[in-house]
């Protein structure tokens, strides 16, 4: 026995060098979170998936504006096509989520497509009705003002009705940007695409860091997006904070 | 009428010709066969209770509300022969709650009308300094303010900046001063008809305060419910002589007093002083009006005033002068 003990066999699996941080490090160990991880997997994981995601998010509510904003134009000219469109995008935004996927599939197949469709879907209850509340919330004074000084209605929606309307329709889309990064995730379900996957991966193993890392990345880039759009804003509405100081 | 983007400050006849306007669904008229004339550079005011069709008449001026029957002619041309934005760029246009865009600074606001009649940029800003300044405001500091930061009073000032910085021929002010505080409205109409005396711009000005309608109008035009002229005429006409009951009891049962304040002691043939000994009489200033002096005689307990101007008495006037000056002209009762 002694003697098997004195010449160890060869390791059957060839040590590589081990995780890194060693065997001893909190990758072997499995901590709760490892910083050597994220490191060691920034560039291979992290970054990639964050750009998906941020394209994905990108790409639908860009999207799902185009689509929102040009029906609550033709909402706000012709009144009945409100109660339509906002029923329509209302039942889309009641559709769970993996539900919604999952009913795309047999169409669109497991591709960028069959999510962004459906992202797109969330996006337009809450861009629609923004934009809508923005351009009915302009004061009829102004509107009566603008038409008696010899505005055509075209000037007066680029000149008087949109920029008025420009806090409200932000406010939608913050709301829209930050419901989508969270949303996203769930597409890693149908393509592996975005801070979901290694989410969904990191679930079914037993090493927390690396869903607790791309956890914590999705929750930033929510926070980060919402920031700037609110620079963004301010940028754009100095009025809507001029107060008087008298 | 001059082309668009011209400037001219040469006012311009206005012509109501039998104009109609009903309302879809409406049965009755909201403007009834309304016929007059303003004459150029002169402000008429549109008064009357509400459903007097005021604001609507205004408004076909501008053709907000289009015309059914009739015309209106603004310099022997008609609104419906004109492209309605063009007419719409001639036309200065004050409303009540002043409607200035509040995303632009006070400056933008005022170029919005030379901006689109395509005025040069320096031009334009040279025009905005000199409304600032005619309208009693800043330009060094307001033009770069928010509405937001104006008081209301302030507003309207650029209101009226505004509705004139394409120097319009014609000017429509829907109850321009009526939201604004009894002080600031008095300090706003006087300041409007020094203006008006400098620009001499045809006005039409709708009110339903038939006290505004005096102090303001050259000529007043009374509608009655139905859009129905009742009468037209100068202020003091309408005073002297109401052409019925509706009208008598509009303007009010105290319109001897009324008139009264219209004439100024300068206009009164003053007597001379017996004796040309005038150091027992209480003294007003000439620039007094009549119904002031009144006031002042009841208070007094006199029946004579020495009128005083630039620091010399030039006569006096009586009780009697008064009263007679007050009286209902004969020729003119019905």
């Amino acid at each position: 026995m002694s003697s098997f003990a004195a010449g160890a066999p060869p390791p059957v699996i060839p040590d590589f060098g081990g995780p890194p941080g060693g065997k001893e490090g909190c990758i072997a160990k499995n901590g709760t979170f490892c910083t050597d991880w994220v490191k060691e997997h920034w560039d291979d994981i992290l970054q990639p998936r964050l750009l998906e995601h941020l394209e994905m998010t990108a790409i639908a509510v860009g999207v799902g504006f185009a689509i929102a904003f040009a029906a609550a134009l033709f909402a706000h000219r012709r009144g009945w096509f409100e109660a339509p469109f906002g029923t329509f995008s209302a039942f889309l935004y009641t559709i769970p989520s993996l539900a919604l996927f999952q009913l795309l599939v047999p169409f669109t197949g497991l591709t960028l497509l069959t999510i962004e469709i459906g992202l797109v879907g969330y996006t337009l209850l809450i861009l629609f009705r923004n934009v809508l509340v923005g351009l009915r919330a302009v004061p009829a004074e102004v509107l009566e003002a603008a038409r008696g000084m010899g505005l055509t209605g075209r000037q007066v929606l680029l000149r008087v009705e949109l920029p008025l309307a420009l806090p409200a329709i932000s406010a939608g889309i913050r709301t829209a940007v930050v419901t989508t990064i969270s949303l996203a995730t769930v597409a890693a379900y149908i393509t592996p695409l975005g801070l979901g996957q290694p989410i969904f991966y990191g679930l079914q193993t037993d090493f927390t860091t690396e869903f607790v890392a791309t956890g914590a990345l999705a929750v930033s880039l929510a926070i980060v997006a919402d920031a700037l759009l609110v620079v963004a804003q301010r940028a754009l509405t100095p009025w809507a904070r001029a107060r008087r100081h008298a | 009428m001059p082309s668009a983007g011209s400037s001219d400050s040469a006012a311009a006849e206005i012509v109501f010709r039998n104009v109609t306007k009903r309302y879809a669904g409406g049965r009755a008229a909201a403007v009834n066969d309304l016929s007059l004339v303003v004459p150029a550079g002169e402000i008429c005011v549109l008064v009357g209770p509400s459903g007097g069709g005021k604001t609507t008449a205004m408004k076909m001026v501008n053709r907000l509300i289009e015309i059914n029957e009739g015309d209106i002619t603004i310099d022997g041309q008609s609104v419906r022969s004109l492209d309605v934005i063009e007419l719409r760029r001639r036309i200065g246009y004050v409303i009540q709650h002043v409607g200035l865009f509040p995303h632009m600074s006070v400056a933008a606001n005022i170029s919005t009308v030379p901006k689109l009649l395509g005025w040069p940029k320096d031009r334009t800003r040279a025009r905005v300094r000199e409304l600032l300044e005619l309208v009693g405001l800043d330009p060094a500091h307001d033009g770069e303010r928010y509405p937001s930061q104006l008081s209301g009073g302030q507003q309207q000032r650029v209101g009226l900046a505004r509705a004139m910085a394409a120097d319009p021929a014609v000017m429509l002010m829907d109850e321009p001063f009526g939201a604004l505080d009894p002080i600031t409205r008095e300090r706003l109409q006087d300041e409007f008809l020094r203006l008006h005396r400098e620009i001499r711009k045809t006005v039409i000005f709708v009110t339903h305060d038939i006290d505004e309608a005096i102090k303001m109008g050259d000529r007043i035009a009374i509608l009655r419910e139905g859009g129905v002229l009742a009468q037209y005429d100068t202020p003091d006409a309408i005073l002297a002589s109401p052409a019925d009951d509706f009208v008598a009891r509009f303007v009010g049962a105290d319109r001897s007093l009324k008139r009264l304040a219209l004439k100024r002691l300068s206009e009164v043939e003053l007597l001379a002083a017996p004796n040309g000994d005038t150091s027992r009489f209480v003294s007003v200033p000439a620039s007094t009006t009549l119904r002031d002096a009144l006031s002042l005689m009841l208070e007094e307990g006199r029946r004579e005033l020495a009128v005083v101007d630039e620091g010399r008495v030039c006569g006096l006037c009586s009780f009697e002068q008064v009263a007679a000056l007050s009286a209902p002209e004969p020729e003119r009762e019905t």
